[in-house]
């Protein structure tokens, strides 16, 4: 039996992004609030030493900071016909646990959706007819770009994001975006120092006519003090960023943005190595008491509260609310149910180039630290005569030269021998790549649902993702790889080798943990989980934050609008909620 | 070097240690996999949660999954090691006048090698070439990572591609385009250089 612990204001499932600023923004508001979190405490000095941090095999291969399966994983399949099994290691997507979340080993891109993302159905309905769509489940967000700017302006003040503003109250600004929706103001910091090879991506793509910019990125491109007087340093391009933590408090985290203010809070509570099971619900099923947990030393805890907010990373966000119960599971069937409904992913396809006469040396490198093309992404180009919809970021960001995973060789290279090590040395220094990063639109048979067979350590089911790309999207990402095609060969190297998106997704080689949906926002109970505020239609005194709530995902890195959706409603909650408890949208 | 075994038996070690110096040989661009210490890299792996898969999903059922759905076996990486080389020493007893992998010629363990990549092979109830994966995988590992994990003997593996290793700040070098890096590795251990006296 659990053991009941005293009330709180408000718990939030998990200390990650989005949960430490809506802890963060609640506490401004008096309210009491704790977070249970279900891996370790971290912090800078203590976790992301720089004395050991640089240490390829035990963070980027054997993943020390990551989620291990053995505490939780998922099944998976490709189409309802095939049998799931579960994943036994991740790959193709690697959730984080532990203060910070995922948020500590990310590669800090950080990108705004278009206006057109938000109002998508709408949108490609308008331009190019309902029958475009009819094999895809797009929705509208039931929020707008202009609503959210502001909230984007915070998240990315909040983290020092360094790039360069295309769109400034509607002026176009010559070495930005210029597809971007417009921006109050710049970006706090100017963009990274280029590396060589997104300077010569820049080039090539600038004689082809295409608009590159700089990648707005996490990495900082100065030292900086964010509105909540914390100081951060300037990233030093160590080259082990992505899957590592930062010794620098140069890459913007829950640790180098908010929790130092955070942690000295009387009304704020962070209880650590501490797994949320699932949201209490009273007998109605109509409102949440509160979570049930298990601490380090396997107790089981019930931690009262007037509110519930899901801050545990999208897809673990969706597995809580079908173990607590809170809407309907998704039916690709009938379409029926919310929570699980329109899962999606991203679309990527990449080319690698091989020169004899340049040295790019790729270890001078961070997470976000490149150039940017979105001529093709989203709906920044007209697609009348084209069969998809969508588009992808073609984006060169050489993250890194670290050996073991970064050993690029021309195809036809034996994998060992003296002749693979002639060929490994000869081109460590002189190849570099780049990818597309595509859209991926939702469709009626990609949804998340509760395993009938395997189970986690606590005796219950494990979500089941079934997922494929759509051939929209399969043929959106040919389309982009024919544009990518052309600006390597406007680079002339030796040699360039594609490697195109094809079905089916493949759960092993890593792709990218942008996993969206499964508890989707919208204007409509019946097909979305949550109201525009991230509120439960289900439940009202539960929020369900992170990227579960993007309808399909767009062509771009998803934490800046989960981190400006986080804003959102925090602000829903303390300008509305608090003074009036209850649905803020009526259904 | 590292010295004593914590996972592999004598054999096991004496075989692995003439398979990692096939998959990478001793020439002129750097020591072999034996020297640099790629075996005494995997034991280590073996008899850590690495080797046993502890961090892992391990429950069953085990089914036989499509290639999307990743490794299905109930098999830890250790198992597989003591698994396989009792295999392919069997199989070499039978097909080489009883000689083991370490008996061999260079030119016969590479021939061996290179049958078991393209799975032409037949070791039984195990998967030859998958069994060839994992070996190659870990090999690369112990000979690229850091040389604390003993497979990486004086960075030789970092020297001959010029990674610099655990440097961590390259800001006076970002605007230098083109243009090769100055300094040579160092280790998280540091470098050997600032141990030697005179
Ligand atoms: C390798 C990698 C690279 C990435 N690069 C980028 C990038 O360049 N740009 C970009 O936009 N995004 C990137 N991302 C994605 C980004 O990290 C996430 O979008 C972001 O962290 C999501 O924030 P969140 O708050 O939803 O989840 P998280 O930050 O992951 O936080 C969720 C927290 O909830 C905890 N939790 C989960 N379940 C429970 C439970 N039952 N009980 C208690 N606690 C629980 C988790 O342990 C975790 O700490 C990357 C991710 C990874 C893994
Ligand atoms: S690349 Fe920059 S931001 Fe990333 S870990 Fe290194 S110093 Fe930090």
């Amino acid at each position: 039996m659990a053991r009941k612990l005293p009330r709180k204001d408000v718990v939030i499932v998990g200390l990650g992004w989005t949960g430490a600023i809506l802890a963060h923004e609640l506490t401004e508001s008096g309210l009491d609030v704790v977070a249970i979190e279900r891996g370790p405490w971290r912090d800078t000095a203590t976790d992301f030493n720089i004395g050991y941090v640089s240490d390829e095999l035990r963070y980027a291969v054997r993943r020390d900071l990551f989620l291990q399966p053995a505490q939780e994983t998922l099944t998976m399949r490709n189409t309802t016909s095939q049998t799931a099994l579960p994943m036994r290691d991740f790959g193709s997507f690697l959730p984080g646990t532990g203060v910070g979340g995922a948020g500590v080993h990310w590669n800090g891109h950080t990108w705004r959706f278009y206006p057109s993302d938000f109002n998508l159905k709408s949108h490609l309905t308008e331009r190019y007819g309902a029958a475009r769509l009819a094999d895809l489940q797009i929705q509208d967000w039931g929020v707008s770009y202009d609503e959210m700017e502001s909230a984007y302006d915070r998240f990315e003040y909040l983290c020092g994001i360094s790039g360069k503003a295309g769109n400034i109250g509607n002026k176009i600004q010559p070495g930005g975006n210029p597809f971007e929706g417009p921006r109050k103001r710049d970006y706090p910091l100017p963009p990274m120092e280029m590396t060589y090879a997104p300077t010569l991506f820049a080039e090539a793509a600038r004689s082809l006519g295409l608009h590159p910019f700089p990648t707005p990125s996490a990495n900082l491109s100065k030292a900086y003090v964010n509105p909540l007087g914390i100081a951060m340093g300037q990233c030093t391009m160590c080259g082990f960023c992505e899957r590592f933590g930062c010794a620098n408090y140069s890459k913007s985290s829950a640790q180098t943005t908010v929790l130092p203010v955070l942690m000295r809070k009387s009304n704020f509570e962070a209880r650590c190595n501490s797994e949320v099971l699932h949201v209490n619900l009273d007998a109605t099923g109509k409102m949440a008491r509160g979570v049930t947990y298990v601490d380090g030393n396997g107790e089981e805890w019930e931690q009262p509260a007037d509110m519930v907010l899901l801050c545990a990373y999208g897809l673990h966000n969706a597995r809580l609310m079908m173990l607590s119960k809170i809407g309907k599971i998704y039916d690709p069937q009938t379409g029926e149910g919310t929570v699980g409904r329109n899962y999606a992913y991203q679309t990527n396809a990449g080319v690698q180039l091989f020169f004899d006469d340049k040295n790019f040396n790729p270890f001078v490198a961070a997470g976000a630290l490149g150039q940017t093309v979105d001529d093709f992404n989203g709906d920044t180009f007209d697609h009348a005569a084209l069969d998809f919809v969508g588009g992808a970021g073609i984006n060169c960001i050489p993250t890194n030269g670290r050996p073991i995973g970064f050993r690029p060789t021309p195809p036809g290279t034996p994998r060992w021998g003296s002749a693979w090590k002639k060929a490994t040395r000869d081109n460590y220094l002189k190849a570099f790549g780049f990818s597309s990063q595509g859209s991926s639109y939702a469709a009626r048979g990609n949804y998340l649902d509760l395993d009938p067979t395997y189970k986690d350590r606590f005796g219950r089911p494990l979500m089941r993702m079934t997922f494929d790309f759509p051939d929209n999207d399969i043929r959106m990402s040919h389309w982009v790889s024919d544009r990518m095609e052309e600006i390597a060969k406007a680079l002339k190297p030796r040699q360039y080798v594609q490697a195109r998106r094809n079905k089916s997704w493949n759960s092993v080689p890593y792709q990218s943990t942008h996993n969206t949906g499964g508890a989707i926002m919208g204007a409509d109970p019946k097909t979305s989980a949550v109201n525009k505020f991230l509120q439960s239609w289900d439940v009202p005194n539960v929020f369900v934050i992170g990227a579960s709530a993007f309808p399909q995902n767009a062509g771009k890195n998803p934490t800046g609008t989960v981190g400006a959706l986080a804003f959102w409603a925090a602000d829903a909650i303390r300008n509305q909620y608090l003074r009036n408890p209850g649905p803020l949208v009526q259904a | 070097m590292l010295s004593g075994w914590y996972f592999f038996k004598p054999d096991e070690a004496r075989a692995l240690e003439a398979i990692v110096d096939r998959l990478i040989p001793p020439d002129d661009l750097s020591i072999g996999g034996k020297d640099a210490g790629c075996a005494a890299f995997i034991d280590r792996q073996m008899a850590g949660s690495y080797g046993d898969s502890s961090r892992l999903y391990t429950k069953g059922p085990f089914m036989h999954g499509l290639p999307t759905q990743g490794y299905q076996g109930d098999a830890t990486p250790a198992m597989r090691y003591r698994a396989g080389l009792a295999a392919i020493d069997a199989y070499l007893k039978k097909a080489m006048s009883n000689r083991g992998f370490a008996q061999l010629t260079a030119a016969e363990q590479d021939l061996f090698l290179k049958d078991l990549e393209a799975a032409k092979v037949d070791l039984g109830k195990i998967d030859g070439k998958a069994l060839f994966n994992l070996v190659l995988q870990n090999t690369m590992e112990g000979f690229f990572a850091d040389p604390i994990y003993g497979g990486n003997r004086d960075m030789a593996s970092w020297k001959m591609i010029g990674f610099p290793g655990a440097r961590y700040d390259y800001r006076d070098h970002v605007a230098k385009h083109n243009q090769p890096y100055p300094h040579g590795p160092i280790s998280i251990g540091g470098s050997p250089d600032w141990s030697r006296k005179g």
